[in-house]
């Protein structure tokens, strides 16, 4: 039997008075990849947050890769990789030295550091202050420190954003569904996602909701 | 443990060479300080307890603006969610936090003792530099304590320009009136310390109490 990578039951989540999340209830197996489509402030990003261990659900009860949040949280940074809209590198050090030291608090030998300056085609300006980098080579240094531990889980909010068709096309064994990883994927391109999804879920106003163009009005 | 500190530590470290954004900040606000109380005070020199009050107000104010810095880089560069997405304990980012801002006072007492000396102060330091520097080490210690615990509370708070000094300087207090008179007598002419002991032990007790409060307290910062 296939075993859930993630199972949500009844998730509730508030910002303050407002609702960012209720009744969300899912389920996703091991391998599989979950696609989160729906509007701006549809409670997309807070989902992901929540599964990443990064804000504490409010409400129903919230498992992933066996551990119960918030309660075991610790558990989770070890195996998960989270790519969201903030690339997570200090933009005063060069891709390598952030990498190095995403790689030194997660106990990763710095070979992978440089294995994976290669795998995203970044060896180059690897030296670079990420401050002097555009956008597509931040986010793919961004994808190579959520993948630097190699986790079993990984959280993908817009992945491919600002990224180059042929950026993309090297980026697809990491983050792709060949990467065979367990992926929650966030994006606007719907026929995208759906292509590469095994489940999907629509939020409107962070209420589950039916998958089709009413996501979007 | 250790590795999630030094890693910390070094990425700390690292940024401040390249920004310079903290320690010179620091430096420059203390000399400043030091050429307005030469002028406020109208007094080439001053000894006693005017001279060591005045160093201990402005080293404390002078590390108002580290603590306040000290989450900036993860503030401005959304690294503390990075640091949360780490497998790395609370107590390793408090203790990185805490030895940055000691070796970040250190740094600036190095330049601000020597030009407290210069701009103000009447008897040399040559002989107390021994005991000065022991109770300067102490006090590091326990700013850099309170001082990490005070930067977590106020990383992620809208007002953290307000909340980091009216935080901060209270619980400094004791710390102060331990510090200024372990040095009063330091600043005399006829230099040699008294009850030296006891204030280095109150300066002791005070890091001993802060050092334990922060670490367990910090468990409980940064979360949502």
């Amino acid at each position: 039997m296939v075993e859930a990578a993630i199972e949500l039951d009844n998730l509730r989540r508030r910002y303050g008075e407002r609702v960012a999340l209720a009744g969300v209830s899912l389920r996703v197996d091991e391998g599989q990849t979950l696609a989160v489509l729906g509007g701006n402030g549809a409670g997309k990003t807070t989902l992901l947050r929540v599964l990443a261990g990064l804000l504490r659900p409010h409400g129903g009860t919230v498992r992933v890769l066996g551990a119960e949040l918030p309660a075991e949280r610790w558990k989770l940074p070890a195996r998960v990789g989270y790519l969201g809209h903030e690339p997570l590198l200090y933009r005063d050090l060069s891709g390598r030295e952030n990498l190095r030291y995403h790689a030194d608090l997660h106990g990763v030998p710095r070979a992978r550091v440089d294995e994976l300056l290669g795998a995203v085609g970044m060896t180059e300006r690897a030296d670079d202050p990420v401050r002097d980098l555009s956008k597509g080579l931040v986010q793919r240094l961004a994808a190579a420190r959520a993948l630097l531990h190699d986790p079993a889980l990984l959280l993908l909010d817009e992945p491919r954003a600002n990224l180059d068709p042929a950026a993309a096309e090297l980026l697809e064994p990491l983050i792709g569904r060949v990467s065979g990883r367990t992926r929650v994927l966030v994006s606007h391109d719907v026929e995208g996602a759906l292509a590469e999804a095994d489940a999907s879920i629509g939020l409107r106003d962070g209420r589950p909701a039916a998958v089709g163009p009413e996501l979007y009005r | 443990m250790i590795a999630g500190a030094r890693a910390i530590l070094h990425k700390d470290l690292l940024i401040e060479l390249r920004t310079k954004e903290s320690v010179p900040a620091m430096v420059l606000f203390s000399i400043t300080v030091y050429v307005l109380f030469h002028f406020g005070l109208d007094r080439d020199s001053l000894d006693g307890e005017l001279a060591s009050g005045v160093l201990w107000v402005t080293l404390l104010l002078a590390a108002v603006i580290g603590v306040s810095r000290l989450f900036a880089a993860e503030r401005e560069q959304g690294g503390i969610d990075g640091l949360l997405l780490a497998p790395v304990d609370r107590t390793s980012l408090f203790v990185a936090k805490a030895a940055a801002l000691f070796l970040f006072l250190t740094a600036v007492e190095l330049v601000a003792v020597p030009a407290f000396a210069v701009l103000l102060l009447g008897p040399g330091l040559g002989g107390a530099m021994p005991e000065l520097l022991v109770i300067l080490a102490l006090a590091n210690l326990g700013v850099a304590a309170v001082g990490a615990l005070v930067a977590a509370l106020a990383a992620e708070t809208r007002a953290r320009e307000l909340i980091v000094p009216l935080l901060l300087l209270p619980l400094l207090v004791p710390l102060l009136i331990a510090g200024a008179q372990a040095t009063e007598p330091l600043m005399r002419q006829d230099a040699g310390p008294e009850d030296l002991g006891r204030w280095l032990g109150l300066l002791s007790l005070y890091d001993v109490v802060f050092v334990l409060l922060s670490v367990a307290v910090f468990d409980f910062l940064l979360e949502d």
